[in-house]
């Protein structure tokens, strides 16, 4: 009897100190499975894959030359002209033309351009995607419990773990760099869209209603509208995080800003990060002032003047 | 003229996961507590039927909770009814399609609201087009309508300024504008005043009045104001507890109270100016000089004779011969005896 007492003891503190884990062998074969099918996948699929994101390519690389082969003064005036047509203030202009001539005159022109060729495109394709998404999302609370979740995951995953699929995928090179840009990027336009619409005010929504306005009417003439600011907020949002990923993307292959921090990261240039992280920063100030401006300009007839 | 009358039969409006199951049980009896204790439903509407005239002003009026404005949101369905029916010209409006409601919505009503409900974002002239902008009538054609009707409600060297720009006053004119531009035939007012301080209010509801004289819409004005009730409905439908408890013009309701509520909201009633001269005139004798015409009220009828010295006035109908006569003191009495019960 009181050797099976010890015995037993002895058995529970080991249950206690030692995790239960999976034995070795199982665990490789766990793990092993689970790459194996998705290398098949890879091969079966990344072709295909692939060729579906050949047009995304195709603009990506379009947009790139055009903004490289346009003459730096031209390239300037453009840029100024955009400024100022969001956020109609001549102080931000003077500002972006002057950081603008410093990042060109210290020797990043052309990788700045290849940055902002990034950014426009995948700020585009958050919006082209995320915009529908939200409004998806707000039309059934269904929907919005299955897709929250999902950019919960996206924006908290580290984002090294989703290249490793987009590497295995794709491979190295500009739309892998891309669709990681976006993947990190997309969460906030389409989650401040979802808001924006269920905030709007139900008895606005109502008076839809007794007019006889068609779902595809409120939707367009009222809903959209009064979720705007919303909306541009969460653009703007996304702009900023996709600026972040510039270096990430970087990693696997992006030519622009992002990768000559990397460089600089490799070896220990001090002077090379700083410029072309503040070159970054730069960026993403005018971006965020401009983006910011023109969202307040919407909001122009919510002004009291009345009291 | 169409006869643009709305009946409403048998409407019932139980709010909850499985309302219709209750409805025997409501009709049996069962009170609004009891309903919401034991079965947890809400009881909105219990039977109520109410003929509303063509072309004239009818009044449903009660206190917060008493089912208004879920009465008035089945008469273009923006709240499904339990049970009942609404008819108008003809047509069950319970059982339209998805597709004919939208229609029945677009061109038969519009709706003023409490909290005005503009579009902020537009301004006055385009919040003013939104039903025709729906309807897909052409930009110039809805622009003109609409400046119509804004020059009709005072607004006028406004259709540029945004709703947050105006006063209370002048968004619930855009409110009005907006529904009288769709020319629907029915119009329903929810609490469209209510919002508004004293004055303003007044004087709304004489823009509604001088309108209503060409309009002859049928108009459903929503209401907790017995004096708004009284001075606009031609009739008044009064609810109390998701229940019609009385229904009328307003002075036979005014002069017979159906229970002590009703009495006792009628109390502060200044009677002059609901009860006519048609009421307490006696056989015409043509004993005065000065006439009075049939349907006016009271308080008018007193001035006039105050005015010019007389105690007696003749009434006459609207081919000016004699009806009828009244007294000083009859009116007077009239205006200051309250009702009995």
């Amino acid at each position: 009897m009181s050797t099976d007492n010890t015995e037993a003891g002895l058995n529970l503190t080991e249950l206690l100190t030692e995790f239960p884990e999976m034995s070795r062998g199982d665990l490789r074969d766990f793990k092993k499975g689970i790459d194996e099918t998705f290398r098949d996948f890879t091969r079966e699929w990344g072709e295909s894959i692939e060729g579906f994101f050949v047009p995304l390519l195709k603009i990506l690389v379009w947009f790139e030359k055009l903004v490289v082969a346009t003459p730096w003064p031209l390239m300037i005036v453009i840029l100024a002209a955009l400024v100022y047509a969001g956020a109609r203030s001549w102080g931000l202009v003077a500002g972006t033309v002057a950081s603008l001539l410093v990042i060109g005159y210290l020797g990043m022109w052309e990788d700045m351009m290849f940055t902002l060729a990034l950014i426009s495109v995948a700020t585009a394709l958050c919006i082209i995607i995320g915009i529908p998404l939200g409004i998806l999302m707000s039309k059934s609370d269904r929907t919005q419990a299955v897709i929250t979740p999902v950019l919960d995951f996206m924006q908290t995953i580290p984002s090294f773990v989703y290249l490793i699929p987009i590497l295995m995928l794709l491979g190295i090179g500009k739309v892998p760099g891309l669709i990681a840009v976006c993947i990190y990027a997309i969460p906030p336009v389409v989650r401040l869209t979802n808001l924006g619409i269920r905030l709007v005010d139900k008895d606005v929504l109502e008076a839809a209603d007794a007019f006889g306005a068609s779902p595809r009417q409120k939707l367009f003439t009222v809903q959209l509208p009064l979720a705007l600011p919303n909306i541009f907020a969460g653009v703007n949002q996304t702009i900023m995080m996709a600026l972040a990923m510039v270096v990430v993307a970087a990693l696997i292959g992006v030519q622009g800003l992002g990768s000559e921090v990397l460089k600089a990261v490799n070896n220990q240039y001090l002077a090379l990060g700083l410029m072309n992280g503040s070159a970054i920063v730069a960026i993403a100030i005018v971006f965020d002032r401009v983006s910011q401006k023109f969202g307040k300009r919407l909001q122009k007839h919510s002004e009291v003047i009345h009291g | 003229m169409a006869d643009n009358s709305i009946e409403v039969k048998n409407l019932y409006k139980i709010f909850g996961a499985h309302g219709e199951k209750y409805i025997e049980a409501v009709e049996n009896g069962m009170s609004k507590d009891d309903l919401n204790a034991k079965h947890g439903h809400v009881l909105g509407l219990k039977n109520i039927n109410i003929h509303m005239p063509s072309a004239k002003i009818q009044v449903i009026m009660g206190l917060s909770g008493s089912g208004k404005s879920t009465m008035i949101r089945h008469i273009n369905r923006l709240i499904d009814p339990t049970a009942g029916e609404v008819i108008f010209q003809g047509e069950d409006v319970c059982k339209m399609s998805k597709a004919d409601l939208q229609e029945f919505r677009r061109h038969k009503t519009a709706m003023v609201f409490q909290k005005f409900a503009l579009l902020p974002h537009r301004t006055v002239v385009d919040n003013t087009v939104f039903g025709l902008e729906l309807q897909g009538v052409d930009k110039k054609e809805r622009h003109d309508r609409a400046m119509h009707w804004l020059k009709r409600v005072g607004l006028e060297g406004f259709e540029n300024n945004y709703p947050n720009q105006l006063s209370g006053g002048m968004q619930q004119r855009v409110g009005l504008a907006r529904a009288l531009t769709n020319d629907a035939d029915i119009l329903l007012m929810d609490e469209a005043f209510s919002a508004l301080d004293p004055l303003i209010r007044m004087d709304m509801q004489t823009i509604l009045l001088e309108l209503q004289k060409d309009l002859q819409k049928t108009i459903v004005f929503i209401t907790h104001d017995l004096d708004e009730a009284l001075r606009l409905g031609d009739q008044i439908a009064i609810l109390r507890d998701g229940a019609v408890i009385q229904q009328g013009t307003g002075q036979e309701i005014v002069l017979n109270p159906a229970d002590s509520y009703i009495a006792d909201f009628i109390k502060e009633v200044n009677r002059g100016r609901v009860i006519r001269v048609d009421t307490i005139m006696t056989g015409a004798n043509g004993g005065s000089s000065i006439t009075i015409p049939s349907g006016s009220r009271l308080e008018h009828a007193a001035k006039l004779m105050v005015e010019s010295g007389e105690a007696e006035a003749n009434i006459v109908d609207d081919k000016n011969s004699a009806i009828g006569a009244i007294t000083l003191k009859s009116a007077i009495d009239a205006m200051v005896t309250p009702a009995a019960h």
